[in-house]
């Protein structure tokens, strides 16, 4: 790195230590996605019909995950229900 | 080391399947193949190289045998040739031989039992099998790595092919026959090629511990980009033969490595600059 370079990069971090951060935020999402089972898409939308069934809800209102925790599974679902 | 057992018969062949594959196109798959089935043959063993992308046939460009290309991968699955018509023997390394891709623009030439066929009769004689694999996650790049006992998974310290590379991963831990089967799992290794040691110290690039830490699979070698790759491309000859080249030298570890020997890394350091360029960053 030269003098010019010192006053310029001074502070910022650099490019590949963004590369890095995304990377990994990146990769353990869809490393967490892979390990779902398949019919967990489904699942989840059957979820989502049978509460809009009885509440009005947006099908973004609904979030429903899966996570594993060593030899636990849990099934989370948040729904987020209308002011009134 | 495990080694898969081939035939019904109950005759054990030993070959080792080996794919290389890498999910983003240009890489260097198929450099990649043609530099460590060469590099393996040099050591003695018998190997083939296979060209699994149908339609985009390149590895026969990459050995110089473009021209003595007459039966392909397809042409022996479809018996319209036998394995021994097809192959082509390479004029420069003796115990290497090359099974070129079609060029057929059918993608559903490539069948699972097909591919299955000519391996199992690759491997009554030969001691490895290199699947050069499409780019991509398509039938192609399935096909490839299916049979594999080993995966090479080359990667460019960039993220889109680092998170390709991961993608390949979870299929050859999900899709493969090994997978399936409910066998030990494909060796995996990461090969890290087009790698510049000088901007990774200037912070512009990933470097080979930050692609280690995400991809988290063991390390068969670095390769520096060099001039010597298009050079030997541009002439036909794997860059594993240009031992005068960093490239081909750093091919050869790769290989060492890949025999299960220790060889340390070179050629990740930055090349003294003078005082001045120094100075001024140049």
């Amino acid at each position: 790195m030269g003098i010019f370079d010192y006053f310029k990069s001074k502070g910022e971090p650099s490019s590949a230590s963004v590369a890095k951060d995304r990377l990994q935020i990146i990769v353990a999402h869809e490393r967490s996605k892979r390990k779902q089972p398949d019919y967990l898409p489904q699942m989840q939308q059957e979820i989502i019909d049978v509460i809009r069934k009885y509440v009005k809800v947006g099908s973004d209102d609904v979030q429903i995950q899966l996570e594993n925790i060593e030899d636990c599974s849990i099934l989370e679902v948040n729904v987020t229900l209308p002011d009134n | 080391m495990d080694w898969l057992l081939v035939g019904s018969s109950g005759d054990m062949a030993l070959a080792k399947i080996i794919v290389v594959t890498s999910g983003k196109g240009g890489v260097g798959k198929t450099t990649s193949s043609a530099a460590i089935g060469t590099g393996i043959a040099l050591q003695g063993f018998k190997t083939v190289i296979i060209d699994f992308d149908v339609g985009l046939r390149n590895l026969d460009l990459i050995m110089g045998c473009e021209r003595r290309v007459v039966y392909d991968f397809v042409n022996v699955i479809n018996k319209e040739a036998t394995l021994s018509q097809a192959l082509i023997k390479d004029k420069r390394t003796k115990d290497l031989f090359i099974l070129p891709a079609s060029q057929t623009r059918d993608k559903d030439a490539l069948t699972q039992e097909g591919v299955q066929g000519v391996l199992e009769e690759l491997a009554k004689e030969f001691d490895y099998i290199i699947c050069d694999s499409p780019a991509g996650i398509e039938k192609g790049a399935q096909m490839a790595l299916y049979f594999a006992d080993a995966a090479i998974v080359v990667t460019n310290p960039e993220v889109s092919s680092v998170r390709d590379s991961d993608r390949i991963l979870g299929i050859l831990q999900s899709k493969s026959r090994r997978a399936e089967e409910g066998k030990e799992p494909i060796e995996e290794y990461l090969l890290l090629t087009r790698y510049h040691p000088e901007r990774v110290a200037l912070g512009e690039m990933l470097s080979v511990s930050d692609v280690e830490d995400i991809l988290a699979i063991p390390l068969l070698g670095v390769i520096p980009e060099s001039e010597a790759v298009l050079k030997a491309s541009n002439q036909g000859t794997p860059v594993i033969l240009d031992t005068e080249s960093e490239a081909g030298l750093a091919y050869t570890d790769a290989v060492d490595r890949l025999m299960g020997e220790e060889r340390p890394l070179r050629f990740l350091d930055i090349q003294k600059k003078g005082f001045f360029k120094r100075l001024l960053g140049g």
